[in-house]
């Protein structure tokens, strides 16, 4: 019997899990980092009523950004033009990867110094500008051990959370020229240190990303504590910020309080060591700081996302990572596994929309619906509902009204929507109901003792030998 | 069309949605702000700063430049960047030892990236402000203070005036009029430049500054 073997992403996902949960030290790795930020994040919100205060305000703001999003694009266009920063709009990672390698043609680049930018790693940065013959080198320490190892990070906020010390100690002697082998991380920063500095000095363009960009003034905000963010918006004279169209807001009283809900949810801390906001490139007399600043803004499916009342909700999202450190999924399996730039519960509802549902549905599937990371949520996104709705979405007949993505309908198969609307005849009719009923328990030893991926860790389903309608019958009588 | 003409127009086709909420700002902020008088908001903001790290020394207008000398020493810094033609940075020149090599940010950064970055132990610049919030000091580096005076050395020394704290970044952002004419670059800075990168155990001095140190200035004579 020959039969088409459907293109199955679970397969890849789960595989990829397997290998994280038979590995006890990267399960160590994860578990000692996600109880450590989320007790970091638990110290920042002692008070209850501030956090929820703060919440409800948070979610205020970028539903009202989101809301004006059109116009305050446009607004944040004009700023940012009248500021001297140069506006681009990309609506793929070709695109946008293409501007940027027309601007550092412009400039006659060769080198590239990055600032941590998820947005880079969701258009591949990198290797665009590699396979152009260009440099690009990462600088924040955690992004740096990472392309270092020739990963890709497993976290959006600490990159090199599934490395031990050890590793990174054996990467830095076998590929970081000078260096020995040590297992100090004070000396293994300093390596990092001595070999970045020069890089920085070097390099004819940095790039970075941008955590929110002011409409009303034109300003680009990026928080971090390493000083490399800094190193890369000021020192190369070309600074090309790349960011999705979502991450603005109106006016910059907005920013402290996303700017507290951010690093306080990410990292547990009240503010990061720099603050950097920049509105606009070097001005006649300044000294330091690029001559240059461009800023690409990158669509990549989140139009498909705003067209959707609901899924909408999505693009609220200021990329804290809380949602990951509190989830029971990503704490076992790690970021990696799955395979998207965005792991975790936000990357289970932002990447159908970048890369469509074909290849992303299963992340949607891999979650236990606990609603640790809508609690969590500092901008509230009801991350649950959505995973529910992408699952439909997923299963959905591909002509039909539930079908709206790109992908819809790709989980659905012959097997499992016939069973399910079998099923929905049978409970939706009384009649059938009873005459199926008393078949299951008549017919109990019948039931199969494999039944599929339920048995695989559990005891098989078997009906109770009377009905609770007999139960109660007997009970009665 | 264009990708911007795209992208708008798929944004504009859009269901407008629920309307939303206007974010009440200021009124969060004024409900959580709490009664304190300058010298609790002094206090707040050294806390703070010792908590990011920071080295916190308490100074007056009349004797800033002594203390500092007596700390650069201690420290066994040979240069010290100061800004061209700044007040606060010509009076530490005026008064420094001969073993001090006083280094001013007189031209532009490509003229002496490498002895910048290589030959160039520490900077002193003014803070325009702090927030006793989150214990952060506001700098807007300018034409006399460059951006990297406060990145680039491996000591950042910080002369700020107590009477320019605020309680919070909304307050600093609101009480000096920043939608009116934001610098180029404008920072907040809290502590020295840190990582937890590697297993979350935090090291300082990543890839900015190994220290911090903040002169609290107050006038001669005025109780802080």
């Amino acid at each position: 019997m020959s039969r088409v073997i459907p293109i199955e992403p679970t397969a890849d996902f789960k595989a990829r899990a397997r290998g994280v949960l038979d590995d006890p030290a990267q399960r160590q790795n994860f578990r000692g980092a996600m109880d450590y930020l989320q007790s970091k994040r638990r110290a920042q919100f002692a008070d209850e009523d501030e956090l929820q205060s703060l919440r409800d305000l948070g979610q205020q703001i970028r539903r009202h950004s989101l809301a004006h999003l059109p116009r305050l694009l446009e607004q944040l266009e004009t700023r940012l033009s009248a500021n001297g920063v140069q506006v681009h709009w990309a609506q793929t990672p070709a695109e946008a990867n293409a501007i940027a390698l027309a601007i550092a043609q412009r400039a006659q680049a060769r080198r590239i110094i990055k600032g941590k930018s998820m947005v880079s790693e969701e258009i591949h940065f990198n290797r665009a500008m590699e396979d152009a013959g260009l440099e690009a080198l990462e600088s924040d320490m955690g992004e740096y051990i990472v392309q270092l190892a020739g990963e890709a990070p497993s976290h959006i906020i600490m990159p090199a959370i599934h490395k031990t010390k050890q590793e990174i100690a054996a990467l830095f002697a076998r590929e970081v020229p000078g260096a020995s082998y040590t297992e100090d991380v004070d000396a293994l920063i300093d390596i990092g240190r001595r070999v970045l500095r020069s890089k920085f000095a070097q390099a004819d363009i940095g790039l970075s990303g941008v955590n929110v960009a002011v409409a009303e003034t034109g300003t680009l905000c990026l928080v971090e504590n390493e000083g490399n963010g800094r190193m890369c918006t000021t020192v190369p004279r070309v600074h090309i910020a790349i960011t999705g169209i979502e991450k603005v807001v109106e006016k910059l009283e907005h920013v402290p309080p996303i700017l507290s809900l951010l690093t306080r949810s990410a990292t547990g801390q009240s503010v990061t060591t720099y603050v950097n906001m920049i509105s606009g490139p070097r001005r006649p007399g300044e000294k330091d700081g690029p001559q240059e600043v461009h800023l690409i803004l990158l669509d990549n499916g989140r139009t498909q996302a705003y067209a959707d009342e609901q899924l909408r909700a999505t693009l609220q999202c200021i990329r804290c990572g809380a949602c990951m450190n509190h989830c029971p999924v990503y704490a076992r399996v790690g970021g990696h596994a799955y395979g998207t730039t965005y792991p975790g519960p936000i990357g289970a509802i932002i990447s159908p929309h970048l890369q469509g549902l074909e290849s992303t549905y299963p992340l949607a599937f891999a979650s236990t619906l606990c609603g640790a990371c809508t609690e969590v949520c500092p901008v509230k996104i009801p991350i649950t509902d959505l995973l529910v709705r992408l699952r439909n979405e997923a299963q959905a007949r591909p002509d039909s009204e539930e079908a709206t993505l790109r992908g819809s309908g790709s989980a659905r198969r012959l097997k499992t929507s016939a069973t399910w609307s079998v099923w929905a005849q049978v409970y939706g009719r009384l009649g059938l109901y009873k005459l199926a009923s008393w078949f299951m328990s008549r017919g109990r030893g019948l039931s199969p003792s494999d039944q599929g991926a339920w048995t695989r860790s559990r005891t098989p389903l078997v009906p109770a030998p009377k009905r609770l309608r007999d139960l109660l019958k007997e009970r009665q009588s | 069309m264009s990708a911007r003409d795209q992208i708008l127009a798929r944004l504009r086709a859009a269901p407008s949605g629920s309307p939303a909420t206007v974010p009440d700002v200021s009124g969060w902020y004024q409900r959580q702000r709490r009664d304190e008088d300058r010298a609790q908001r002094i206090e707040r903001l050294r806390q703070g700063l010792l908590a990011w790290r920071a080295e916190v020394h308490a100074v007056t207008s009349g004797n800033w430049t002594q203390v500092l000398l007596e700390l650069i020493a201690a420290k066994g810094l040979r240069q010290l960047l100061i800004g061209h033609d700044t007040p606060h940075g010509e009076a530490l020149a005026a008064s420094a030892p001969a073993s001090l090599e006083i280094v001013r940010y007189d031209q532009a950064v490509e003229e002496w990236k490498h002895r910048l970055f290589d030959r160039v132990d520490a900077s002193l610049t003014l803070a325009r402000s702090a927030i006793a919030e989150t214990g952060s000091l506001v700098l807007w580096p300018s034409a006399s203070e460059p951006r990297l005076m406060s990145l680039v050395p491996a000591v950042h020394i910080v002369l700020l005036d107590v009477d320019a704290i605020h309680a919070d970044f909304h307050a600093a952002i609101s009480a000096e009029g920043w939608t009116s004419g934001l610098p180029s670059n404008a920072l907040l800075i809290s502590g020295p430049s840190k990582t937890a990168d590697i297993q979350q155990t935090l090291a300082y001095g990543a890839h900015g500054p190994r220290e911090l140190v903040v002169l609290l200035r107050t006038a001669e004579g005025v109780e802080p």
